[in-house]
């Protein structure tokens, strides 16, 4: 190992903000990093082993024991259970004869949970040493399983057949499917790749894109909106040397999975959009951060960016103008939904844990390596495409007036075809959930965890942004779902896992909340609990980001649309019940000492 | 008018707060003069003989016994105040709530080093009349309803008798920064 951890930093140069990479080799070549390669590489890094120590600590697919030859996540979230992952879930256990969070005792299989992973619409999913298996049943558990045992290798466990489009491409062979259910103009496969960066950036000043980029008033389609235009012209007005264009493919929101598809069939498309910004903001260094469970697409999008080096659509004086110089690398994330958060995103990018910077000053300002830096959504760089190749004003003709353009929706849950849909800004959730073939529906998840749980009567609402706003993900539950149990409480367990713990207020409320959510579960809770955890929520907005901002939200909004839920679970009148069960506290003491005590 | 029924107990706690309170000097004479006491430490009542105004609560609930008490106390007074950190969030007790019970009574019973070499029977305590540990320390609202909390370890003399003078005045409590002011 110490051979292969001087060898892994040498391919990074020992450049202490190449960490990230650096841990994902070595875990993925030892399967855990070891307290010996953490000082390894401290040392070869000359920076302190705290350092090296916080992010392997911070990161879920990092581990300081070994996961096991063979380390199978299954995915935990909503739409997972909902596919019946937890029968896949016991099947597992037993089969392995060991339950999640250990690895059998000769190593060859770890049994692990992670969050959403970009799977929705083919759930339940898990992760098998960085390879996906889509739509498990009990049945393929075992099977899998038994092949692991007979010493299947990889390749040799999948077979199903790859999935449709480039999934089957020889650089992904990938059992998923893309599932697009609705193209519209951004998506369109009526697209010539590089014919923007060849025929019409020659032709504009980096003034005239931006001015175009505003013209369409596209916004951010990461799910904050921020005008895209501004964005760029703000870092273009930052004087330095040195700027950045990041890609944020970190989709981490429970429930979305858009950009793995963009990422699959459009990639060129994305990779243009960077090339576009890169010669509007005057930056010459592209990062496109890809979260780690989109790890089987990596080796297919490095050689389309060196394809891309070699047709001169990257490199040096580009399209023939002198001077625009750009080439793009991709950053592996390793397992952090904050990270989604753009300053957290750059932090994990330079090699640190992925904690949320404060604002300002802003990533345009100061961002990677404290310079300026641009972080847009993967489609939001292939909106732009569209809008240079067919102007602003075409762009505008599509959508509602402050919500131009198209969204490409990821679609999950109690439908008949899930799916992205990419539809104009402006469609209504009920004209969503008919295009999905679902009926029957009791509520949609708009927005992913972060953002609202609707019912019926709000179906009527507007998808776009100054309605109903969303970064792409609907999840749809139709009346066999207890939304309490199996919704809002996954959700909020979901925040708490995925807290970066810099502010006490995200990282202990949620916690709180959860319990009091429990205590109205549990049959014990009071009319002050809901009132308590409305007032409570408040707090969060004291968080630095977004993740804590908006961590009570399945909780407040479930309260706002769904009181009744509430109401039916907890006591009335007067009664004051803290939750507490004095059995149950004695139980442990009473085992511990030999001494049962009668039950009162 | 009647006087205002006082009570006070010592849960998980060290008596700090309790002698905090003595801290009133003499104004504990002034005190006398305007409540009674009942269940409490000071005169040494063990159960209570009446229903009272204001319990007042010192340290968490790391017993059985010390849940009894509290509920003993929330259906005996009107007002309930958690005085001093144990009360409101566990305290120093609350320290063994990392540790499992097995641990913690292994430590102490066979093999501390005060033990390790003198328990040769192997013996745990468990008789029926000794109080039964709970699984982990308690704050008091976590398991009755709490209407004031006096932080502090212990609470300043001052804040304990101020705001023991709004509830009896039924007045607003005279809150200056120095007397909850810690570091």
């Amino acid at each position: 190992m110490e051979q292969s951890v001087s060898s892994i930093l040498d391919t990074y140069q020992r450049d202490p903000t190449q960490l990230m990479d650096i841990l994902i080799d070595i875990q993925s070549e030892a399967g855990y990093i070891s307290d010996q390669a953490i000082e390894q590489a401290a040392l070869g890094l000359n920076i302190s082993k705290a350092d090296v120590e916080q992010t392997r600590s911070f990161y879920h697919f990092f581990s300081k024991k070994p996961r096991g030859k063979y380390s199978i996540y299954l995915n935990t979230s909503v739409v997972a259970c909902m596919m019946g992952r937890d029968t896949v879930a016991r099947t597992f256990e037993h089969e392995t004869g060991i339950p999640f969070n250990s690895v059998t005792r000769d190593g060859l299989i770890g049994l692990f949970e992670t969050s959403c992973i970009g799977m929705s619409d083919q759930e339940p999913a898990a992760i098998i040493n960085d390879r996906i298996f889509p739509n498990l049943t009990p049945f393929r558990a075992k099977e899998l399983i038994r092949d692991i045992k007979a010493g299947k290798t990889m390749d040799e466990l999948i077979v199903e057949g790859f999935g449709d489009g480039q999934n089957s491409n020889k650089d992904i062979r990938a059992i998923i499917n893309n599932n697009i259910r609705k193209i519209g103009p951004v998506l369109s496969p009526d697209y010539k790749p590089g014919k923007v960066i060849r025929e019409i950036l020659p032709k504009m000043t980096p003034g005239q894109v931006i001015d175009e980029v505003k013209n369409s008033n596209l916004r951010g389609r990461g799910g904050a909106g921020f005008p895209t235009g501004m964005k760029w012209e703000l870092c273009r007005q930052t004087e330095s040397s040195e700027k950045y264009i990041f890609c944020n493919a970190d989709e981490g929101e429970p429930g979305t999975f858009k950009d793995r598809v963009i990422l699959t069939e459009r990639p060129k498309l994305l990779l243009e959009g960077m090339v576009i910004a890169a010669y509007a903001t005057g930056a010459s260094h592209g990062i496109l951060y890809m979260r780690h469970e989109y790890k089987y697409l990596k080796k297919y999008l490095e050689n389309l960016i060196q394809g891309a080096h070699k047709r001169k659509f990257l490199g040096k004086d580009i399209a023939g103008i002198k001077g625009f110089d750009f080439d793009i690398r991709i950053q592996l994330g390793a397992g952090s939904y904050v990270c989604g958060e753009e300053s957290a995103l750059i932090e994990s990018a330079e090699g640190k844990r992925g904690e949320p910077r404060d604002r300002p000053p802003f990533p345009v300002e100061k961002g990677y390596l404290n310079q300026p830096t641009v972080v847009n959504n993967v489609e939001t760089f292939c909106a732009a495409v569209k809008v240079l190749l067919n102007g602003g004003n075409w762009y505008r003709s599509f959508g509602t007036k402050d919500s131009t353009g198209t969204k490409v929706l990821s679609i999950s849950g109690d439908c008949r075809n899930p799916g992205i849909y990419e539809v104009e800004w402006g469609f209504s959730v009920n004209d969503m959930c008919e295009m999905a073939g679902a009926d029957d529906l009791q509520a949609v998840q708009v927005g992913g965890p972060s953002g609202s749980l609707i019912g019926p009567g709000d179906f009527d609402r507007i998808l776009c942004y100054a309605d109903l706003s969303t970064g792409g993900s609907l999840i749809l539950f139709n009346h066999t779902r207890d939304l309490l149990q199996d919704v809002v409480l996954n959700f909020t367990s979901f925040f708490i896992d995925e807290s970066c713990g810099s502010c006490s207020t995200c990282r202990i409320m949620p916690v709180l909340l959860r319990n009091k959510l429990n205590k109205i579960l549990n049959a014990r809770g009071m009319n002050s609990d809901i009132v308590d955890m409305v007032n409570w929520a408040k707090v969060l907005k004291a968080s630095r980001c977004g993740l804590g901002q908006t961590a009570a939200n399945p909780i407040v909004s479930s309260i706002l649309n769904f009181k009744h839920l509430y109401d039916q679970r907890i006591r009335g009148g007067t009664h004051y019940d803290m939750g507490f069960d004095l059995n149950r506290a004695i139980q442990e003491a009473g085992t511990a000492t030999g001494r049962f005590p009668l039950m009162e | 008018m009647q006087k205002p029924v006082i009570a006070t107990t010592s849960l998980a706690g060290c008596f700090g707060c309790h002698m905090s309170l003595l801290d009133i000097d003499e104004r504990i004479l002034e005190l006398a003069e305007l409540v009674e006491f009942d269940k409490s430490p000071f005169n040494d009542i063990k159960n209570f003989t009446r229903q009272c105004d204001i319990g007042l609560i010192e340290g968490g609930c790391c017993l059985d016994e010390n849940v009894h008490v509290l509920e003993a106390f929330r259906k005996n007074c009107r007002i309930l105040v958690a005085v001093g950190e144990c009360a409101i969030m566990g305290g120093l007790p609350a320290m063994r709530n990392g540790i499992p019970i097995k641990e913690c009574l292994d430590e102490a019973y066979l093999n501390g080093p005060t033990v390790r070499n003198t328990n040769e029977m192997k013996i745990m305590p468990n008789d029926d009349e000794l109080p039964i540990l709970l699984d982990r320390v308690y704050p008091c609202h976590e398991v009755v309803k709490i209407d004031f909390f006096l932080p502090g370890c212990p609470p300043n003399a001052e804040l304990i008798w101020n705001a023991l003078n709004a509830l009896i005045n039924n007045s607003e409590m005279d809150l200056p920064y120095e007397v909850f002011k810690y570091d």
